[in-house]
């Protein structure tokens, strides 16, 4: 029964979604919105679960001075703290607002911390373009032309270099044109692709053919 | 000079400007707006013959549920419209409605319509092409399962990524350093996350046989409760539960960069040899790919964003492109079922190319829009 | 190790710090920069000039810190450009940090001398809905009931009490959709979710790396034009001559491609001349 539970309720969900997408008529117009607040009740609590157990993985981290474990009494005392500023110190409801320690929080360290994260994309971008753009062969040749043309007809750089150019041949022209046909039709060619994949995959999971998510064969 | 004033004014209030009632709006027809859950009706009317010279300001609809009964005004309308979807109604019940013109100085109502009744729709016709295209694909993808369990031998063609899988644990084996599974960023409901978490069984029962350590930091609590359950199971089933450890599954942070930060300090520090990226993931793709490939790990990733497979492909050492990665789990497990759905999906994909061919050729010749019949409402 | 082997092997830290460096300097300059507005931004701009004032617009911040640099100027430049063509806003998320992120837009927006001089009070020229978890499922629920999807505001007071919503319900009435989208829930889902079923107006900001996928809709009409990136940013700044902080840092831009251009090239001239050897 452990197995045929989870593969009933499954089977049981997929089809009432399936058929509620083409059936408007109550009670079946309801589903979706009842499912969704099913879903955000669940997933409210498995933050609790999520919780308690980073605390506990570092805890026992910090406790056996694993590798690491100055780390873990950081995560801790981050974890603390915006929690008792958050609950303590912020005004209750409006905790979000301009003005309360939250706010302070968020906008001094949260804010920077996860910009900074972000921004480390542009020395990445550089090192990874250095290594992956050689011409090694006709397809990184023409990947390679069409990346420099792009990041060129992306930046004012490029129309001063080409501007002397007849409009349609410029590089921002050029670059327009690369987005609009040969990279919009990969795209669409790759969501094709994808959906089809989750339409298979759905079905599978759906009939109960696949059952590797829920342990086991 | 009283005469000149009395025909100005005579003449000035039969003008269209200054006239008290305006031409009314006809014509006006009710029906049940269809293709709904009910509790609205749509109606519809001629604009009245005043719209277009501005002395029409506005319409009003107005509402009743007796034939003889007083009508109340339910909405306003700009002039220039000529219809209004009344969202208040019950279902199975009459309803009447006029269309009031209305001026700076006057209105004039249409003539009432029929009555009508709301009610809901047991399908949506909208969507009838929708309904053909699942009843297609997925009959496609039965049909060749069913095929496939008949024991026909089917061809799939090698994905350079699932192959190196069994490489990858064997590395971190024989170097005595971690396998780092991330089964991407999103939660249970987004599908690349159970391809994920699906391949994860896969790589966990390599991990057992090899006895090479793995750990699976996730980003979402219930990702981590699946991956348990699968890496708990995938040990087992290699004959090893004693080795699996609760721990080897746990929680970060559902904050993006904090994830990020959290798995590049790891990378940096444990230095796993093997690092596996399969399920959704977005700005963090290159950051960790590149952060593997300055430790030195092999790295086999797999994701359907589009928009970073380049960054994967670029960075890491196998990529698995978009559908591959739903295909990953019929591939490596060899199952002649989910490998016959595989060939169901090839089928959709012939009718997707035969109809972009016949749709660009009519759409050149001019003749027809074929992608009206793929426009799902 | 010849010197080109040696290029080839260039330690990355090198680039990192030479990538630093042409993003940092043009803080200190003040050059002009050439923008060329591209046509999906320009169609952005014509349908909001186009808008009778008064008309209901809604703009949805679906992004976090993360990418706000990249899409906080062109929040700002269309908030600023709402608010000087006498729409009404109503503001909203799908991301939790969304609606926050917008409450820090306003707060530079409405230091402009002339949105200061009209006075603009909130609940009855603009709101902010807030954040409501649910993903797409709350594009949907918008549809039916505006109300049920955000029953309270940022603040918690009662969407019902403010005048501004007191006569939206859903989407029959707004004009305008603009979403500011990082990833997911973003435009996608709005054009999915929103535009097929409830056939709005809407038209996108999303980073330069999403803005690709997003494009086909702009193709397609789904999207009435879209803003990419921090050149995209930049152009809205251009076109509306509501000039911020897109323009400025496209210069650092502009720097920082030439440096990634530089290496590409190097690297591929490293590449030409150890080829021999390695073969």
């Amino acid at each position: 029964m452990r197995r045929e539970v989870p593969l009933i309720i499954t089977a049981a969900c997929g089809f009432i979604f399936i058929i509620q997408f083409f059936v408007p008529h109550p009670p079946l117009n309801r589903v979706q919105d009842v499912f969704n607040d099913w879903v955000n009740i669940i997933a409210g609590f498995a933050i609790v679960l999520g919780i308690l157990n980073l605390l506990r993985v570092n805890l026992n981290k910090m406790s056996k001075k694993s590798k690491g474990w100055p780390y873990a009494l950081f995560t801790i005392l981050g974890l603390s703290a915006y929690v008792v500023i958050g609950l303590a110190f912020s005004g209750g409801r409006s905790f979000q607002n301009p003005g309360t320690a939250f706010y302070w929080v968020y906008i001094n360290l949260f804010f920077p911390l996860n910009s900074t994260m972000f921004a480390l994309l542009a020395f990445f971008v550089a090192s990874a373009s250095y290594r992956a753009f050689r011409a090694r062969n006709k397809e990184a040749t023409l990947l390679l032309i069409a990346a420099t043309i792009l990041m060129l007809g992306r930046v004012p750089l490029g129309e001063y270099l080409s501007g002397w150019l007849p409009s349609g041949w410029r590089l921002a022209d050029l670059s327009d044109w690369i987005m609009d046909f040969p990279q919009t039709a990969g795209q669409r060619a790759i969501m094709m692709g994808i959906a089809l994949g989750i339409i298979s995959t759905s079905l599978r999971i759906i009939l109960g053919i696949e059952r590797t998510y829920l342990g086991g064969d | 000079m009283k005469k000149i004033l009395a025909f100005s004014f005579l003449a000035l209030s039969l003008s269209p400007a200054f006239s008290q009632v305006p031409a009314p709006a006809t014509q006006v027809q009710a029906f049940d707006t269809p293709n709904d859950a009910g509790r609205s009706i749509t109606i519809e009317w001629q604009i009245s013959i005043d719209d277009k010279d501005g002395v029409v300001t506005g319409y009003q609809v107005l509402r009743t549920e007796a034939p003889e009964g007083e009508y109340t005004k339910i909405a306003d309308s700009p002039r220039g419209t000529d219809s209004y979807i009344d969202s208040s109604p019950e279902n199975h019940k009459d309803y009447y409605y006029k269309v009031r013109a209305v001026t700076a100085s006057g209105f004039s109502d249409s003539e009432p319509s029929t009555a009508v009744q709301a009610m809901g729709q047991w399908f949506n016709r909208k969507r009838l092409n929708a309904l053909i295209a699942v009843l297609i694909i997925s009959g496609a993808i039965l049909y060749f399962i069913e095929k496939a369990r008949s024991g026909k031998e089917l061809y799939i063609r090698k994905i350079a990524g699932i192959e190196a899988v069994e490489e990858a644990v064997g590395r971190a084996t024989e170097m005595g350093r971690k396998i780092v599974f991330i089964p991407g960023i999103q939660d249970m409901d987004n599908m690349q996350t159970i391809a994920g978490i699906t391949i994860l069984g896969h790589v966990a029962r390599k991990a057992a046989e090899y006895e090479a350590k793995l750990e699976v930091p996730v980003s979402r609590a219930l990702v981590m409760v699946a991956c348990r359950e699968v890496t708990k199971q995938a040990f087992t089933a290699s004959g090893r539960p004693d080795a699996y450890k609760d721990d080897m599954v746990y929680y970060v942070t559902d904050d993006q960069f904090g994830y990020t930060a959290a798995l590049d300090g790891l990378f940096v520090r444990e230095k796993p040899a093997a690092i596996f990226m399969q399920g959704a993931f977005f700005a963090e793709s290159l950051i960790l790919a590149e952060t593997g490939n300055y430790i030195g790990a092999i790295q086999i990733a797999g994701t359907a964003q589009p928009s970073q497979l380049p960054f994967f492909v670029a960075a890491c050492d196998y990529t698995l492109i978009g559908e591959e990665l739903f295909a990953a789990s019929a591939y490596l497990s060899k199952d002649v079922k989910l490998l016959g759905s595989l060939k169901g999906q090839d089928v959709g994909k012939f009718f997707m190319m035969a109809a972009i061919l016949v749709g660009v050729i009519l759409a050149s010749l001019g003749v027809y829009d074929l992608s009206r019949l793929f426009t799902v409402r | 190790m010849n010197f080109w082997q040696k290029l080839l092997a260039v330690d990355r830290r090198v680039i990192f710090a030479l990538v630093a460096v042409a993003v940092i300097i043009p803080f200190f300059l003040s050059f002009p920069i050439k923008i060329t507005v591209s046509p999906p931004v320009q169609a952005v701009y014509d349908y909001i000039e186009k808008l009778p004032p008064g008309s209901l617009v809604m703009i949805s911040c679906d992004y976090d810190p993360p990418s706000a640099p990249e899409l906080q100027p062109m929040t700002e430049t269309m908030l600023k450009h709402f608010f000087l063509k006498d729409l009404k806003v109503i503001i909203l998320g799908l991301w939790p940090q969304g609606s926050v992120q917008a409450n820090i837009a306003l707060e530079v927006v409405m230091r402009d001398p002339i949105l200061k001089a009209k006075n603009l009070k909130y609940g009855v020229d603009y709101v902010n809905l807030g954040f409501t978890a649910g993903n797409e499922f709350v594009i949907i629920r918008m549809g039916t009931d505006i109300h049920a999807a955000f029953p309270v505001d940022f603040n918690g007071t009662k969407i019902a009490e403010l005048p501004l919503m007191q006569n939206v319900r859903n989407f029959d009435n707004i004009a305008f959709v603009f979403n500011v989208s990082a990833g997911y829930p973003g435009t996608y889902e709005w054009v999915i979710f929103g535009v097929d079923r409830y056939r709005f107006k809407l038209g996108a900001g999303n980073t330069a790396v999403q803005a690709p996928l997003v494009s086909p809709y702009v193709q397609s009409g789904q999207l009435i034009g879209l803003l990419g990136g921090m050149r995209g940013g930049a152009e809205y700044e251009e076109v509306s001559h509501y000039f911020g902080k897109a323009t400025g840092f496209m210069r650092s831009q502009t720097f920082s491609h030439a440096v990634v251009i530089f290496f590409i090239i190097v690297g591929n001239l490293a590449y030409f001349m150890t080829r021999g050897k390695r073969t």
